[in-house]
């Protein structure tokens, strides 16, 4: 009886160790260790994300008011947008809004980066200070904005009409043009430091003995620059530019708050005039469809994008 | 006897007549609206569910007071009927938002008080509220003229909400600086109104209307003025666009004399500025609900003793026309429980919670039912009792056309107020303008809508 214990004991002592045998050949399997090791992070992505777009595009094409389920139109939705005056008035405003804002806030951005890359001191502080617009919450940054832009109490009005350079109050954003240019400036000052800091990280990864060899050649600080910090850099400004355009071209917190997208619809944006037309105004429908019309700009930036990302490996 | 679910026929009966007859019966003998409570009249039975749990929706507080009633009353409910009422306050302007999205997942909060036409966004999501608006109609002195059009499915004849009550939105003025432009009172008809804007600007205390995508004060005041004219977006019919007649035009041209006196800015002014503009001495008249007054009595006294309220000027159409943000309650089918919210609706517009209500928000929300304008707090500070008059004086969103997905989506679209906008900023013509605007309107008005009928309900028995 004794004997019969042992032997099963040892036998189920094998089928475990069988079993441990099974599942740790079955991990080392590199195919299926990845997978287990991205399912979590694919979930989320396919729910969080793709379910997201996909209902976003399906709902492009119907005509759903808020609370019905809607009909297949088509092309419907997209064909009445392009007859309809205000969303090219809100193409125009999202180009320039987005080629405007990146545009200086690459230039400044790479300046930055490339004045804080020198040592100087307290440059830890000083680098800590330059995220600040990009670490506050954009709704905390577009309220400040909000009042420095208020016609009445502008504390930029104020200073200049204090300081004798002005005799009457900046009318921020009741212009359709200085509204345009208020909420790019907002944007720069909020865009810059990804662009800097991002680029700081890239500056940082140059190997100084190029910059020694190139001085012992008599190169001078363009030459420098155009040579050396350029082209090594540049893989890394694609991705940053393809990101910052992607976040601009979406804007919507800071119009938002600041102008709900007037005056006149001088400041709308395709994020704003979507969120107008499919949540307030109830067609579901044609919101869906003006945010399509980001997709290809998204989808040519992504692109863009992932051809450097292979470049730099 | 015990119903099915729940409540004995006498407790059943309690809870509603405890709240409408009985309370009233108490309450109403040193009321003022003692005479106006009619008796004698039922209010409608319901068979409310056994241990209940409903959640509300609503905005947040303008003023402290109006939740702490609000949440007292809920209380009440709680006692009476042994069940549940959660109410989650939300910024008035998302309230809208949020409704939309529980429209259209189908579940979440059971009863909404949402804005102007939310309910006709999606009225066969909604329970039918005839039996609750024929029995408050007839008890408290009938409705304001105005709220069937925001009540009533107008393709079904029936009531899907019941209004709330309108945040008034008026004349706020300076005494002092109204008188030194020869003024003795607030002129009452929009020639007159021009001409004290005038003179006010030419005495450097110029007026400020919001012009920008203000939900609030600009399209009440944009819409008051368009109307004022004679003008409006949509026939009656609901189909035929009317922007480009005589009408709108003369609203365009005189608005850009009206906008000609204002503070510069107010082409970008949102919600808030003209509040902060007022108290801060730099205009003299704007359009507002009564939060400046008491702002005003709290921290800036000196203004709140030399300002006053004063109706709408009247335009040429010879009537008012104002507009003012109106609030519904309405209850979702997909609820669980529908006659407690049923009852919950009733025994929150019956007197003695109503009133109190009212009262509490000192004049912030102007009531729905006549006789709720004997309320005391319209008459404890004469500079109150203009906002009694907003619902009666006010005409409804979408006018003259009925409420429904394309008027909401045309005043989402700031339709109006940008049609102002561009005659006054962008330099276009008023008929250009006008014809700009009557494309955009199209857009809407000419999309079929997909809501369908709403099915026919049963009536609820009287007993």
């Amino acid at each position: 009886m004794e004997k019969k214990e042992t032997i099963r004991s040892a036998e189920s002592k094998g089928n475990g160790q069988g079993r441990k045998w099974q599942i740790s050949e079955f991990l080392e399997n590199r195919t299926i260790l990845g997978f287990i090791f991205v399912a979590p992070a694919l979930a989320i992505l396919l729910t969080f994300l793709l379910y997201p777009l996909i209902l976003g595009i399906w709902l492009g094409f119907t005509d759903t008011l808020v609370g019905g389920t809607g009909e297949f139109v088509g092309f419907s939705n997209y064909s009445s947008l392009l007859t309809d005056r205000l969303f090219w008035l809100v193409t125009y405003n999202t180009f320039l809004y987005t080629v405007v804002a990146v545009f200086f806030k690459l230039v400044l951005g790479f300046l930055l980066a490339v004045i804080l890359n020198r040592e100087f001191r307290a440059k830890g502080f000083v680098r800590a200070i330059v995220l600040l617009p990009w670490i506050i919450p954009t709704v905390l940054s577009a309220i400040a904005f909000w009042w420095l832009y208020d016609s009445t109490f502008s504390a930029i009005s104020w200073i200049l009409i204090k300081s004798g350079l002005m005799h009457h109050r900046i009318d921020f954003l009741g212009d359709p043009n200085n509204a345009r240019i208020s909420l790019i400036v907002a944007n720069i000052w909020r865009g810059i430091p990804f662009f800097t800091i991002g680029l700081l990280a890239g500056l940082q990864t140059i190997n100084p003995t190029l910059y020694e060899a190139a001085e012992i050649d008599g190169a001078g600080p363009w030459k420098k620059f155009h040579r050396i910090t350029l082209p090594l850099v540049v893989p890394l400004l694609a991705v940053i530019t393809t990101f910052s355009t992607i976040w601009t071209f979406a804007d919507f917190q800071l119009v938002w708050v600041v102008t709900k997208g007037g005056p006149a619809n001088a400041t709308h944006l395709f994020g704003t005039l979507s969120f107008q037309r499919a949540i307030p105004g109830g067609h579901f429908g044609e919101g869906a469809a003006i945010s399509n019309f980001i997709l290809p700009i998204l989808f040519l930036c992504v692109l863009i994008s992932y051809k450097y990302l292979r470049r730099e490996e | 006897m015990e119903t099915k679910d729940g409540l004995t026929r006498r407790e059943f009966l309690k809870t509603t007549a405890a709240t409408a007859v009985g309370i009233a019966g108490v309450g109403l003998v040193s009321s003022p609206l003692d005479v106006l409570a009619q008796k004698g009249i039922e209010p409608p039975t319901f068979k409310v569910e056994k241990n209940p749990v409903i959640r509300i929706l609503r905005w947040s507080p303008f003023v402290k007071s109006d939740s702490e009633v609000w949440d007292k009353n809920t209380k009440k409910w709680e006692e009476m009927t042994g069940g549940k009422a959660m109410v989650e306050y939300l910024s008035w302007e998302d309230v809208r938002s949020k409704a939309a999205m529980t429209a259209s997942v189908g579940a979440g909060h059971d009863i909404v008080l949402g804005w102007h036409d939310d309910p006709h966004l999606y009225p066969d999501k909604l329970i039918d509220v005839t039996d609750l608006a024929n029995y408050l109609g007839k008890k408290y002195g009938g409705w304001e003229a105005v709220c069937p059009k925001y009540g009533i499915n107008s393709k079904t004849n029936r009531w899907i909400a019941l209004p709330v009550g309108a945040p008034g939105g008026l004349m706020n003025y300076r005494i002092k600086w109204m008188k030194e432009a020869g003024f003795d009172k607030f002129p009452e008809k929009i020639p007159d109104f021009l001409k004290l804007c005038k003179k006010l600007k030419a005495n450097g205390h110029p007026p400020g209307f919001a012009m920008g995508h203000a939900v609030g004060d600009g399209n009440n005041c944009w819409h008051w003025w368009l109307w004022a004219f004679g003008g409006k977006v949509v026939e009656k019919d609901g189909v035929t666009l009317a922007l480009t007649k005589k009408g709108t035009i003369d609203a365009l041209e005189a608005g850009k004399e009206f906008y000609e006196t204002m503070i510069p800015g107010v082409a970008s002014w949102l919600d808030p500025h003209n509040n902060k503009a007022f108290l801060a001495e730099e205009i003299s008249i704007t359009n507002n609900g009564i939060s400046i007054y008491y702002v005003a009595k709290e921290q800036f006294p000196k203004i709140a003793e030399d300002m006053d309220h004063a109706q709408n000027p009247i335009g040429p159409i010879g009537r008012p026309t104002q507009l003012h943000l109106f609030d519904q309650a309405f209850i979702f089918k997909h609820t669980k429980f529908p006659e407690a919210a049923k009852h919950y609706l009733i025994h929150m517009f019956e007197e003695a919670q109503y009133g109190a209500w009212i009262n509490a928000m000192r004049g912030y929300v102007v009531p729905t039912l006549k006789s709720y304008k004997n309320l005391p707090v319209w008459t404890a500070d004469p500079k109150h009792t203009p906002y009694r008059e907003c619902v009666a004086n006010m005409l409804w969103n979408g006018y003259e056309g009925p409420e429904g997905p394309a008027s909401a989506a045309v005043m989402a679209d700031y339709v109006v107020i940008d049609m102002f906008n561009d005659v006054c900023v962008g330099g276009k013509s008023p008929k250009a303008a006008a014809a700009a605007a009557q494309d955009r309107a199209a857009k809407f008005y000419k999309q079929p809508t997909k809501v369908k009928a709403v099915e026919k309900p049963k009536e609820t028995p009287k007993k």
